[in-house]
């Protein structure tokens, strides 16, 4: 088997674990939820859905902090998918490396404006 | 006596399958579209990010901001017609719902041997590209105002 310890070790490569593997399936499983319970707000609102009752789904603090926890297993899941396409088809170690980078970069960002937003609500 | 092993004829190696003259000829069953499609509809979903919390930012903030956002389909934005943001949004669908049911289909097979059967696995992905190409249709027909 190749060597792929110590010095040899793939520095981009997975934590060659269960944690993401299992990680990416229980943010998956959290997000389809929260999927269902906005839709079922959207779905069980009375009348026509104009900026009161949109903005009313998320203004409760029990869904403030509902939503924040489905942004931060977004980040996670997201982060893992990326990097597992980056894995398969980016080999060059400082290539992949990079694309890393601005993959935590790009989905920190986002997550700290989806964040901002929710806690002006 | 063996034959000394580097007599032995060179194993074939197939390997780095060029993306350009290779991939178009190889048939791709439908389970392995599914599988395909599951991870270009993330990766639409990762570029977008930014349009998809903008879309979050301008339809919960204000009454203003929520014109805004009617706005930029109804009008346009940036200099883009209305109609290029909705084909934004109907692939923000298309990819959401995909990647969803797609995904849901790959926690049934981790947790289900009969659903990694050779008959299942091809039944599951056509039922995958037929609920999401349907409601994306559904949804879409919304979005241009069809009814």
């Amino acid at each position: 088997m190749a060597v792929n310890y110590g010095s040899k070790r793939t520095v981009v490569g997975a934590h060659y674990g269960l944690r993401d593997w299992l990680a990416q399936r229980v943010t998956a499983a959290l997000m389809a939820l929260f999927t269902l319970l906005v839709l079922g707000q959207v779905v069980f609102s009375k009348g026509p859905i104009g900026y009161d009752k949109w903005a009313g789904i998320f203004s409760s603090q029990w869904m403030k902090a509902l939503t924040f926890t489905i942004i931060i297993a977004m980040l996670y899941h997201v982060w893992v998918g990326m990097r597992d396409i980056w894995m398969d088809y980016i080999k060059p170690v400082g290539l992949r490396l990079s694309l890393q980078v601005f993959t935590l970069v790009w989905l920190t960002a986002c997550a700290g404006w989806g964040i901002q937003v929710l806690w002006r609500l | 006596m063996l034959e000394p092993a580097t007599s032995a004829k060179k194993r074939p190696e197939f390997r780095n399958i060029n993306a350009f003259t290779d991939l178009p000829s190889y048939r791709l069953p439908l389970a392995g579209l599914v599988s395909i499609l599951h991870r270009v509809s993330g990766a639409i979903m990762f570029v977008l990010m930014p349009f998809i919390i903008w879309m979050f930012d301008t339809s919960v903030s204000s009454e203003i901001s929520f014109g805004k956002f009617k706005g930029a389909f109804n009008v346009g934005m940036l200099g883009l017609h209305g109609m290029v943001w909705k084909l934004l949004a109907l692939a923000l669908i298309w990819a959401y719902l995909h990647h969803a049911i797609a995904g849901l289909r790959h926690l049934w097979s981790d947790t289900h041997h009969s659903a990694v059967t050779k008959e299942f696995g091809k039944t599951s992905a056509l039922i995958t590209l037929v609920l999401s190409v349907g409601l994306t249709a559904a949804l879409g027909a919304k979005l241009f105002g069809l009814y």
